[in-house]
C-alpha cells in the first residue's frame, strides 16, 4: 500500500518526475467546442497544472463519458478514453483497479454525471478510488442543444420545458458528501488562479477527489452564474473556503458567515459586537462532512456562494484494498498454481 | 428401466443389475435435496459410473414451507455406459413432501419406484399442495411401486440417543436418512459422503455424528427392513482413463478463465453484478486472488461491463458475466467495445426470458440479442460451450479470441450447463492451448488502428507505455489513425473492416466434424447445451440404422468453414434449439437451406424421446 504522505500522488509508477511543459499535454487535435465556452479555460488550467506535479504523460488518462466537456480527452496529448453517456466513472474505476499506478482523471458535465450516470457517480465516490472528478456543470444540455439538465433551476425555461423547469435541482456538492467524498470542491471557469490551485489540491489528494466547475455555456445558458462570479461583484457574492480561516467575505472584508444556535448559517456584518471568533472557522479536515455540507447548501442571494475545498480528508483507497487482498491471497495460499487448481476438489482415477 | 435379474442369495434378498437409473429428489427447498443429489451425484462418480445431472431449484429462496413454489428437485442419471443427459423421465421418485409429489408425479415412469415420506403428509401440507384427498390412500398411485416410509419419524428414532441437537436440527437430518437408505438400494458405499460431512462439519462433530448416524440409519432399515425385496447394481461405465472430477459448468467457466490468464500471460480483471444463474462465476472467481485475479462486484450490469473495458485498456483480460437480462443492460457498452477494438468478453449464463422470466429455468433464447442486440452495425465474435466440462475449453478459446482479433467475444452459456455437472476428465497441463497476448510497446511511427495483416487487429497499446499516448472512444474511428472521422467512405470501410475482423475468425477455428455419416438422409444442427440430448438421440437413430448424423457448433459468430458445404450433403436439415429457431433463422439467412426448426421453451432440456420422435418424423416425411 503506498503512503499517503507522498506529494506526487500516483502516476509515475516509482519512476522520477519529469521536467514537462503545458505544450506537452497539449494534442494535435483541433478543439471543437464553441468560441467563448467555459471549457477552454478549464483545458488550459489542466495543461498548466500537469506538468507542475511531474506527471509522465504516459501515466495519464482521462476519461470522459457524453456531453461537450466529455470531448475534453482528445485534447490531451495523454492516454484518453471518451466513453459512453454517464459511464465514465465506471469506466475510469476498471481503469485504476486494474492499473493502480496510473493517474485517472473524470471528465464529466451535469447530465452526464448527475443524470444517465447519476449511481455510477455515487458508487466510484463511496470507493474512494484515487480518481479526480471533475464536473463542469453548467446547468444545461448543450450537445443536444438546450435542454434542461438536473442542475437547472426550478422554473428556467429551455428547449424542453417552454412552460419552465418543474423538477428540483440536484446540488452535485451534496450527493458527492453523501457519497463520502474524501475531497470535495468548487471553483469557477473565468477564476483561472483559483481554478488552477483546486485541480492541482485535487491531484494531490490521494482518494476520490470530486470537483465542481462552474462552466459557462454561452450559447444556451449564456451568464448562468455571472451574478455571482461577474468580477464586480464577485467579492460580495462569494466566498472562498480557507482552512482554518474564519468564513469571511465581500470587498471590505466586513461580512461573515455565523452559526445561529438553531443550527441555521447566517450571514452578519463584522463590528456592533460581532468578531471574527464568531464566525465559522473553516475545517476541511473534519472526520464528519456537517459543515462541508451546511456550506455546500449556500446559495446566492441568501448567502455568498463557497468555493475551495469544502473537505479533504483521508482513507484507504479502494485499490490499495484490492491490491493488498491479491497480496495477502499470494502470500496466504502462495502464487497460483493452475495444476492444482483444475485437479482439487473431489478426484478419482479410471485405470 | 433396462434390466436383467440375477438371484443373489445375501441376506435373501435380490440384487438386480441395472444398465442405468434415473433418480430424482424431490422435497421442500428447505429438505436439502440439492445437497442430496450431490451427494449421491459425486459417490456415483467415485464408484466409476457415468453420471449427468439436473439440478431444478426454485427463484425464491424460501417459498412458504410445503408450498407448490417451495419444491426443489435435483435428478440425476447413473450408468454404466457412455451417458450425455440426466436421464428423459426419472425411474425412482424421492418425494419429501406432498407438494413435491404433486410438481414432479408427472414425470415418473409408469411402475417407476416413488418413496415418499409420509410423515409430512399431513392435512395441512396436503391442502398447500391442492391435494383434496390424500393420494396416498386414495388409490391414485397405483400404477407405481410406492414405499410409504415416516422418514421423519424413523429419523427421529435413530438420532435421539445419539446426539445433543435440538429437534429442528435432528429434523433437518432426514435428508441424510433418505440417502442412506438410497445407498443401500443402489449398492453404493457410505465412505465418500461421511468423509465429505466429517470435512465440512469438522468444527461442528455433533453435526458431523447426527448426519452419519442418520445416513447410516437410512441404509440400515432399508437392509432390515422386509419392505425392500430387491437391490440394484450399476456397474462401472467403460470410460476413458485419467484422472476425473465431477464439475458444474459455471465452476468450469471460472476455471477456464482463470486458465486463459496463466496461459495468456495477462492479469483477469473480472467485474460483475449478482445474476441467477451467473453467480457462481463471481463467487469461485474472487476465491481466486492469488492468481492476481481482481474481481469488482460492480454498482450494476452496465457498470460491470464498462469497468471490464477500462481494464482490458490497461492490459488486463477484461471479463463480464450476467445473464440474458444483463446482457440487454450491457448492450450499449459492448458497442463500445467493439468501436474501441478491445479485448473484453461477456458471458452470458442464459435463463428463461423475457424480461425477468423464469431466473432458474434453463434456455437458449439470447443468440439472436448476442448476435444482434445492439445499435449501428456492431458484430461480436460468439462462442458457446457444449457441455459442463467444455465451458473450461471455450472460456480459453473465448480470450484466445478477443485478444487475437481485439474484439469483444459473447460466451452463451446456460442454466443447465451452468448448474449441470458431469464428470470431468482434468487435462494435462501441455494440452492446454498456449496463446500470445502481447502488448505493443513501439512508439516508432505508432498508429492507434493500425491492422495486423493476417487478424485485422489493432495493436493492443496500454497506457504507462512511453509514447504510445492515444485517445479512443465511442466515436467513428479513422483507420489506421484512431483519430475521430465523419467521412462517409471511412465509416463504410470501418464497418467492413469491423466485420471483416469477426469473419476472418473462421480460418482459426476448426471444421466441423460430423457425429456419424458425412452424408445422408438427416442432418441434425445444434449448440450449446443440447449436445448431451441431441447426440444420444442420433446415437439412439444411428442404432436404429438410420442416416442420421449431427453437427454441434461451439463458435456462432463465426460459422466453423464447413458448415455450408455439410449442410448441403443432406436430405433434410434439423436443427432442435432451447428457443423459437434462432440458430435456424440463422443458418437459413446465410445458407438458404430448407432446415427445419425444432423449438422448446419450457424452461427444460429436451428429452431424448423428443429429439428420436422429431427425427422421425422428419425422416420420413
Amino acid at each position: 500500500m503506498s503512503t499517503n504522505t507522498d506529494a506526487n500522488q500516483g502516476g509515475n509508477g516509482g519512476q522520477p518526475p519529469v521536467k514537462l511543459t503545458r505544450k506537452d499535454f497539449v494534442s494535435d487535435q483541433e478543439v471543437r467546442w464553441c468560441p467563448g465556452c467555459g471549457d477552454y479555460a478549464i483545458l488550459a488550467q489542466v495543461q498548466k497544472v500537469m506538468p507542475e506535479l511531474g506527471i509522465r504523460r504516459e501515466n495519464v488518462v482521462f476519461v470522459s463519458g457524453i456531453g461537450c466537456s466529455s470531448r475534453f480527452p482528445y485534447y490531451m496529448n495523454t492516454y484518453g478514453f471518451h466513453s459512453i453517456h454517464g459511464r465514465a466513472p465506471a469506466v475510469a474505476t476498471g481503469i485504476k483497479a486494474s492499473n493502480p499506478e496510473l493517474s485517472v482523471w473524470v471528465i464529466t458535465g451535469d447530465g452526464d454525471a448527475l443524470s444517465i450516470g447519476g449511481n455510477h457517480l455515487i458508487h466510484a465516490i463511496r470507493r474512494n478510488l484515487d480518481i479526480n472528478i471533475i464536473l463542469f456543470n453548467n446547468r444545461i444540455y448543450g450537445l443536444t442543444k438546450g435542454q434542461y439538465s438536473p442542475t437547472s433551476e426550478m422554473g428556467k425555461r429551455t428547449k424542453s420545458t417552454p412552460f419552465g423547469v418543474i423538477d428540483y435541482p440536484l446540488n452535485p456538492l451534496s450527493v458527492a458528501l453523501a457519497a463520502e467524498a474524501t475531497f470535495v470542491a468548487r471553483s469557477v471557469d473565468t477564476h483561472t488562479q483559483h481554478l488552477q490551485m483546486i485541480v492541482q489540491r485535487a491531484m494531490e489528494h490521494k482518494g476520490v477527489s470530486f470537483v465542481e466547475v462552474y462552466q459557462n455555456c454561452n450559447i444556451f445558458n449564456d451568464g448562468a452564474f455571472d451574478m455571482f462570479t461577474a468580477r464586480d461583484v464577485k467579492e460580495d457574492r462569494m466566498i472562498e473556503l480557507e482552512h482554518g480561516r474564519p468564513l469571511i467575505f465581500g470587498k471590505e472584508r466586513n461580512r461573515g458567515i455565523r452559526m445561529r444556535s438553531d443550527m441555521h448559517l447566517e450571514v452578519v456584518e463584522l463590528g456592533n459586537g460581532v468578531s471574527e471568533s464568531d464566525l465559522i472557522a473553516h475545517n476541511e479536515k473534519a472526520p464528519d462532512s456537517y459543515l462541508a455540507y451546511m456550506l455546500a447548501r449556500m446559495e446566492y442571494p441568501e448567502y455568498p456562494v463557497p468555493v475551495g475545498v469544502f473537505r479533504d480528508v483521508q482513507k484507504s483507497t479502494y485499490e490499495d484494498l484490492l491490491t493488498e487482498q491479491v497480496e495477502r491471497a499470494i502470500q496466504n495460499m502462495g502464487p497460483g498454481d493452475l495444476e492444482g487448481i483444475i485437479n482439487s476438489g473431489d478426484t478419482w482415477v479410471i485405470e | 428401466m433396462e434390466s436383467m435379474t440375477i438371484l443373489n442369495n445375501v441376506e435373501d434378498k435380490h440384487i438386480e443389475e441395472l444398465e442405468s437409473v434415473t433418480i430424482r429428489f424431490a422435497g421442500d427447498s428447505g429438505d436439502g435435496m440439492q445437497l442430496t443429489g450431490t451427494q449421491f451425484t459425486k459417490t456415483s462418480a467415485i464408484v466409476g459410473n457415468d453420471i449427468s445431472t439436473l439440478p431444478d431449484f426454485p427463484a425464491e429462496i424460501r417459498a412458504p414451507a410445503g408450498s407448490l413454489p417451495g419444491v426443489s428437485g435435483f435428478q440425476l442419471n447413473f450408468s454404466n455406459h457412455d451417458i450425455r443427459t440426466p436421464g428423459d423421465e426419472p425411474n425412482v421418485l424421492v418425494a419429501m413432501n406432498p407438494a413435491a409429489l404433486k410438481v414432479n408425479l408427472a414425470d415418473l415412469e409408469p411402475g417407476g419406484i416413488l418413496l415418499v415420506n409420509t410423515d409430512a403428509f399431513s392435512d395441512n401440507n396436503l391442502k398447500k399442495a391442492g391435494y383434496g384427498s390424500n393420494p396416498l390412500e386414495d388409490g391414485s398411485l397405483t400404477g407405481y411401486r410406492l414405499f410409504k416410509l415416516p422418514i421423519t419419524t424413523l429419523n427421529r428414532a435413530a438420532l435421539r440417543d445419539e446426539v445433543e441437537l435440538p429437534p429442528k436440527e435432528i429434523d433437518r437430518c432426514k435428508n441424510f436418512w433418505a440417502l442412506g437408505l438410497m445407498y443401500w438400494l443402489y449398492d453404493r458405499p457410505l465412505e465418500p459422503t461421511m468423509n465429505w460431512v466429517n470435512e465440512k462439519f469438522k468444527k461442528k462433530p455433533d453435526v458431523v455424528k447426527a448426519n452419519v448416524t442418520a445416513l447410516k440409519a437410512g441404509f440400515a432399515y432399508a437392509e432390515a427392513a422386509e419392505i425392500f425385496t430387491t437391490h440394484y447394481r450399476v456397474r462401472k461405465a467403460a470410460i476413458a482413463p485419467g484422472k476425473y472430477r465431477n464439475i458444474t459448468g459455471n465452476e468450469a467457466t471460472a476455471l477456464g478463465f482463470v486458465a486463459a490468464s496463466v496461459l495468456a500471460g495477462r492479469p483477469l480483471f473480472y467485474a460483475s453484478y449478482p445474476i441467477t444463474p451467473a453467480s457462481d462465476i463471481l463467487h469461485e472467481l474472487s476465491m481466486r486472488k492469488n492468481f492476481g485475479v481482481k474481481t469488482f462486484q460492480a454498482e450494476d450490469e452496465i457498470a460491470a461491463v464498462c469497468a471490464a473495458i477500462g481494464a482490458s485498456f490497461t492490459g488486463n483480460l477484461g471479463l463480464t458475466g450476467t445473464s440474458g437480462p444483463g446482457l440487454a443492460l450491457k448492450s450499449e457498452a459492448l458497442g463500445l467495445a467493439v468501436m474501441t477494438e478491445l479485448p473484453v468478453v461477456v458471458v452470458n449464463v442464459q435463463r428463461g426470458g423475457p424480461s425477468t422470466g423464469l431466473p432458474t429455468k434453463t434456455e437458449q433464447a439470447d443468440l439472436l440479442q448476442a448476435m444482434f442486440g445492439r445499435n449501428g452495425e456492431c458484430p461480436v465474435a460468439i462462442v458457446a460451450p457444449a457441455t459442463p466440462g467444455d465451458c473450461f475449453h471455450m472460456a480459453i478459446e473465448a480470450f484466445r479470441i478477443a485478444t487475437r482479433y481485439m474484439l469483444p467475444v459473447i460466451y452463451l452459456s446456460d442454466g443447465y450447463l451452468g448448474n449441470g455437472a458431469e464428470p470431468w476428465r482434468v487435462p494435462a497441463m501441455d494440452e492446454l492451448p498456449r496463446f500470445e497476448a502481447n502488448l505493443y510497446k513501439d512508439p516508432d511511427n505508432f498508429q492507434a488502428y493500425a491492422r495486423d495483416p493476417q487478424t485485422l487487429a489493432r495493436p493492443w497499446a496500454v497506457p504507462g507505455t512511453p509514447g504510445l499516448e492515444h485517445r479512443i472512444g465511442g466515436l467513428e474511428k479513422q483507420d489506421i489513425t484512431g483519430n475521430v472521422s465523419y467521412d462517409p467512405e471511412n465509416h463504410m470501410h470501418m464497418v467492413e473492416t469491423r466485420a471483416a475482423k469477426v469473419a476472418r475468425i473462421a480460418d482459426d477455428i476448426p471444421e466441423l466434424e460430423p457425429f456419424g455419416e458425412r452424408e445422408g438422409r438427416l442432418l441434425v444442427v445444434g449448440w450449446g447445451s443440447t449436445h448431451g440430448s441431441i447426440t444420444s438421440a442420433v446415437e439412439e437413430m444411428q442404432g436404429r440404422g438410420r442416416s442420421v448424423s449431427s453437427v454441434h457448433l461451439r463458435h456462432l459468430n463465426p460459422f466453423p468453414r464447413n458448415l455450408g458445404e455439410l449442410l448441403g450433403r443432406f436430405d433434410r436439415v434439423l436443427v432442435p434449439e432451447l428457443n423459437m429457431g434462432q440458430l435456424w433463422l440463422l443458418m437459413r439467412a446465410k445458407y438458404l437451406v430448407p432446415a427445419i426448426s425444432f423449438p422448446k421453451v419450457k424452461g427444460k432440456p429436451f428429452k431424448i424421446s423428443e429429439l428420436t420422435a422429431k427425427m422421425e418424423e422428419v425422416y420420413e416425411d
